[in-house]
């Protein structure tokens, strides 16, 4: 259950950016290789703001695939399991290029 | 706050009966973006805890595994050998009790110990605040290694950096070959892998060769030990890995 924490942690970020103004969305990228659960972290979100000013805000999570790139053969693969191996050359020498995003990417904030 | 997206457009007058409006708000909704990662208040911390092992002299490893996996009694081990020759201090993460951190006394180690539990019932992992909390009440200065004794869990601890230069992961063979593939974010991200309780290897139909196939496929060249908590088989090793992490 580090959803519970990882809120806590956005809270934080949302209301410094949000300087006192309401709060309407939080939208949020999460990589299919972090181990965070979406559900998880929406139902925390209520949890961990229930009764205050951001009682009212809705988490959106943007989930982004996970993909590799060969550094044998420069093959770009997109990774449904965990598995790091290059669906071209089957080469194991690879890079993670998306899949660990963990970003506050906007808010939504109720004009002044 | 510089980081506002100002919108050029319609700042105007809105109104409660704006027709075009069917969001159910009294006012318009201006999307601003932030571009923050969520864990960099954590990284932040992570990187001060670092730079305060790296003035002290110190290595620090991060030590994780499932609970029951034999991190404690690993450690134990690890103490006596080290005894004498390696300064070591231990960051004991535990939800609840003192246990393991008393299991741990009597080998000359400083032992720091967090209890994670926090009223929502407790952290699954150590963060970088928490195991700032925990420095005061070490000789950072006196020591040459330090060990931060993970919260027992395959999942959370890995996403927290807590100030580390290396990972260490307990693994145990009772677990299943199929452990790397579920928890792949720990697996990977570890510096070395512990296979642990080896000695129960000739009792369990246990397949070997298949775990290592599933942690290559995770993280193709990490090292690996095995390791027996109960006859002491690959600690010498491990002892020997964590002897040439250290600071020259």
């Amino acid at each position: 259950m580090h959803e519970l924490s990882i809120c806590r942690s956005i809270v934080d970020i949302v209301n410094r950016n949000a300087a006192g103004r309401e709060v309407r969305a939080v939208h949020l990228q999460v990589g299919q290789l972090r181990q965070i659960v979406p559900d998880t972290l929406v139902y925390c979100w209520s949890l961990v703001n229930d009764d205050t000013p951001l009682a009212g805000s809705t988490l959106e999570v943007e989930s982004i695939p996970a993909a590799i790139r060969c550094r044998s053969c420069a093959a770009t693969t997109t990774i449904s399991a965990p598995v790091l191996v290059c669906g071209s050359c089957s080469g194991t020498d690879v890079e993670i290029i998306t899949g660990e995003e963990f970003l506050l990417t906007t808010l939504d904030l109720a004009e002044a | 706050m510089g980081r506002f997206h100002q919108h050029d457009d319609d700042h105007g007058h809105h109104d409660l009966d704006d027709k075009g409006d069917h969001s159910g708000y009294a006012t318009g909704t201006e999307r601003i973006e932030v571009l923050e990662r969520i864990f960099d208040e954590n990284d932040r911390m992570a990187a001060a805890n670092r730079a305060d092992f790296d003035a002290a002299g110190v290595t620090a490893v991060n030590l994780m595994s499932s609970p029951g996996a034999g991190k404690t009694a690993l450690l134990r081990h690890t103490l006596e050998r080290l005894q004498g020759c390696v300064r070591v201090g231990i960051v004991e993460g535990d939800i609840e009790t003192s246990i393991d951190a008393d299991r741990l006394d009597g080998f000359g180690a400083a032992v720091s110990l967090i209890n994670t539990a926090n009223g929502f019932g407790g952290e699954c992992h150590l963060d970088a605040p928490m195991v700032r909390s925990a420095l005061p009440r070490l000789p950072l200065a006196e020591l040459d290694l330090l060990i931060v004794e993970n919260v027992g869990n395959l999942v959370c601890p890995a996403e927290f950096q807590v100030g580390e230069h290396r990972r260490a992961m307990v693994y145990a063979i009772t677990e299943g070959e199929e452990k790397p593939l579920k928890y792949p974010v720990m697996f990977r991200s570890a510096d070395v892998v512990l296979v642990n309780k080896i000695d129960l290897l000739p009792h369990l139909d246990f397949d070997l060769d298949a775990f290592y196939t599933n942690l290559k496929a995770v993280n193709p060249n990490v090292p690996v030990i095995e390791t027996s908590a109960r006859t002491g088989q690959g600690v010498e090793q491990w002892c020997d890995w964590l002897s040439n992490r250290r600071h020259g």
